[in-house]
C-alpha cells in the first residue's frame, strides 16, 4: 500500500514536471514560458517530495521533505513575479498574437528601467 | 507490492526527469533574451530538487533530502539576483543578449 502510494507520487510529479519543461520548450513567448514553468514544476517537484515523505515516513524525511515543499510553495511565485517584472520593464517582447496589453500604456511616460 | 516495483518506478521516473532536464537545457541555450535562460535555469533547478527526492528514495538515504532543500532555497535567491540584474542593466544588454 505504501509502495503504491509512494510509485503514485513519484509518477504523478514526473508526469507535471515533464509538462512544464515541455511548456517552457514550445510556448511562444518569455510570460507564457514562465507560466508552464513557475507551476506545473513546482506542483511536480512537491509531488516527489511527497513520495520521499511517504516512502520514509514521517519520522526519517518528515522535517526536512516538509520544509522543502513549504519553501517551494512559498519562493515560487515570489521568484516569478520578480522575474517578470524585470523582463517587462526591459521591454522583452510579448507574443505576435497577444490581443491585449493593459500596463503598457502605464509605464509609457517614464524610460525603460 | 514488493520493494522491486518501487526500483522500477523509481528508474523510469529518473528517466523522464533526465528527459525534462534535457529539455529545459535546450531552452537555456536557444535563449533568446536573457529572462528566458533565467526561467528555463531556474526550472532545471527545481527539476534537480525532484531528481533529488527520487534519488533518495532509490537509494534509501533519506538524508539526500538536505540538499535539495538548499538548493530549493539557492535557486530562490539566485532567480532573485538575476531579475535585479536583468532591471538593473536595462534593454540594452536585452537587445545585445538577444542575438547571440
Amino acid at each position: 500500500m505504501r509502495d503504491l502510494l509512494t510509485i503514485a507520487f513519484m509518477g504523478v510529479g514526473a508526469a507535471f514536471m515533464l509538462i512544464a519543461a515541455i511548456g517552457v520548450l514550445r510556448l511562444p513567448d518569455l510570460f507564457t514560458r514562465m507560466h508552464a514553468a513557475t507551476k506545473a514544476a513546482t506542483l511536480g517537484a512537491a509531488c516527489s517530495v511527497a513520495a520521499a515523505i511517504v516512502h520514509f515516513g514521517p519520522g526519517d524525511a518528515g522535517v526536512p521533505a516538509t520544509l522543502i515543499i513549504v519553501f517551494l510553495f512559498v519562493t515560487a511565485p515570489v521568484a516569478a513575479h520578480v522575474m517578470a517584472r524585470a523582463a517587462y520593464r526591459v521591454r522583452v517582447p510579448l507574443w505576435k498574437h497577444s490581443v491585449r496589453d493593459e500596463l503598457r500604456p502605464l509605464y509609457k511616460d517614464k524610460p525603460p528601467a | 507490492m514488493t520493494d522491486g516495483a518501487v526500483d522500477v518506478a523509481v528508474s523510469v521516473t529518473l528517466a523522464v526527469l533526465v528527459l525534462a532536464f534535457t529539455l529545459s537545457l535546450v531552452r537555456l541555450l536557444k535563449g533568446p533574451s536573457l529572462p528566458d535562460r533565467v526561467v528555463a535555469l531556474d526550472l532545471m533547478a527545481v527539476l534537480s530538487v525532484g531528481i533529488m527526492a527520487v534519488t533518495a528514495i532509490g537509494l534509501d538515504a533519506p538524508s539526500l533530502l538536505q540538499p535539495a532543500l538548499v538548493l530549493a532555497l539557492i535557486a530562490f535567491l539566485g532567480t532573485v539576483a538575476f531579475a535585479r540584474y536583468v532591471e538593473k542593466t536595462g534593454s540594452q544588454q536585452e537587445e545585445r543578449e538577444g542575438d547571440t
